[in-house]
């Protein structure tokens, strides 16, 4: 067998298995945008690539925020997605929310659940409501041991009455247009669930036990970054996660990756590729730039960053 | 400490086709079949995998059918229901044959 160099993950690194199989990471035509309103959260998930929590005060401001609006008017994305931390606790999220969804056909808010059920929670599920905003939900697993083990104590209760009050408000349910996603991250140092069998499992287990409906669940690989990288360091579970990670390297994902077409900007215009690689400081282009200063969108072709923790993207089928 | 089992070996398994490829390869395409969504879902053979890897007590089996049901979203409460259920099986197993013993007992018996 050939000697292989090792890279920070003591496996082949990820910029080298590219090499190796003719692939290069480039941009193709951006039509997606990602807007990181900060780390502020109202829970620490043991997950966490961002590290975001109750302690973190990184936040957008309006500055920003009416730079991000900005861009938006002149680009027109076909999708505009919202995350954070917990986007329910940044000041002003209402007037970017409202803004964006006047920009493209397509809002997403990302939602920890939790935070939508407390404060101002209520008052922002009725505004995405009414700007038919996506909403992308956090449920790990249809169990409260698990749910509770990633995401803190007294999460699952609040999820399913969260999740019982959106439907309520029509999300999720047969006929309405407002769409409900769930996204699955596993509770520990093992790969997802296929997504097809997993959002069987969740289907079933939510309508019978709780009444609740939704209408897709996505599956994700926990990135070795942040607040995960912490549990697997201490936990022993570092080197087989990652040599887990780079044996399931699945080449034909890389096509479909989600960096390709997305930009992702940060809480203070600062532009990556996507948000695994604005976690790692990877900046998009390699360099720092800020949205008020982009005037095109990348050109296809465009060399994205990568680091070795790209391979949780890149295993079984992939991070689209 | 040396060991009879390493974890190790696990990963090597495929190289039990050195000397006997084609049944080797028999094996694993049997095996590979036997696990793909069929009338059960791969989460529910590999819950009964578990279980089954707890009666033959092979700790290779039990290591990667514990993963196997993680990552196909078994949670820690259906996994270990799957063991108990090996246990009331292998208990009732050895209990049901006592009907054997007493039959012998009481026809020896006065």
């Amino acid at each position: 067998m050939t000697e292989r160099a090792t890279g920070e993950y003591g496996t082949e690194p990820f910029r080298e298995i590219l090499m190796r199989h003719g692939l290069q990471l480039c941009r193709d035509r951006t039509t997606a945008l990602q807007v990181n309103v900060g780390l502020n959260c109202d829970l620490s998930c043991r997950h966490c690539h961002l590290e975001a929590g109750p302690g973190r005060d990184e936040m957008m401001e309006r500055v920003t925020m009416d730079a991000v609006i900005d861009c938006a008017r002149r680009f027109r994305f076909s999708s505009i997605d919202i995350t954070g931390g917990a986007p329910e606790l940044v000041p002003g999220i209402d007037y970017l929310a409202r803004a964006l969804a006047e920009l493209t056909p397509r809002v997403v808010l990302r939602s920890n659940l939790i935070a939508l059920s407390r404060g101002r929670g209520a008052e922002l599920c009725e505004l995405y409501r009414d700007l038919k905003a996506v909403l992308v939900v956090s449920l790990p697993a249809t169990n409260a041991a698990q749910t509770e083990a990633q995401r803190g104590a007294g999460v699952w209760e609040r999820s399913i009455a969260a999740l019982k009050m959106l439907n309520g408000l029509g999300y999720g349910m047969e006929g309405s247009s407002l769409e409900l996603d769930l996204v699955s991250n596993p509770a520990g140092a093992f790969l997802p669930a296929s997504q097809q069998q997993a959002e069987k499992k969740f289907r079933g287990d939510l309508m019978r036990k709780y009444g609740i409906s939704f209408n897709a669940l996505y599956t994700f690989a926990n990135v070795p970054l942040g607040r995960f990288l912490s549990f697997l360091e201490r936990s022993g579970n570092l080197e087989g996660y990652r040599s887990k990670l780079a044996a399931g390297f699945n080449p034909c994902t890389v096509e479909g990756l989600m960096c390709r077409t997305q930009l992702s900007v940060d809480w203070l215009g600062r532009l990556h590729d996507c948000d695994f690689n604005l976690a790692a400081g990877l900046f998009h282009g390699g360099q720092l730039k800020l949205i008020s200063a982009l005037s095109e969108l990348p050109a296809p072709g465009t060399p994205i960053p990568v680091g070795d923790h790209c391979y949780a993207c890149t295993v079984g089928s992939g991070f689209t | 400490m040396e060991t009879y089992y390493d974890p190790t070996d696990l990963g090597k398994f495929s190289e039990i086709g050195k000397d006997a490829p084609e049944l080797a390869a028999k094996f694993f395409d049997y095996y590979g079949a036997v696990f793909a969504e069929g009338e059960l879902t791969e989460r529910e053979k590999a819950l009964i995998a578990l279980a089954v890897a707890h009666t033959v007590q092979c700790p290779y089996c039990i290591d990667a059918y514990t993963r196997a049901c993680l990552e196909k979203g078994s949670s820690l409460g259906e996994m270990t229901e799957a063991v108990h259920v090996v246990t009331a099986i292998r208990g009732g197993a050895s209990l049901v044959h006592g009907l054997q013993m007493r039959k012998i007992a009481e026809k020896l018996s006065l």
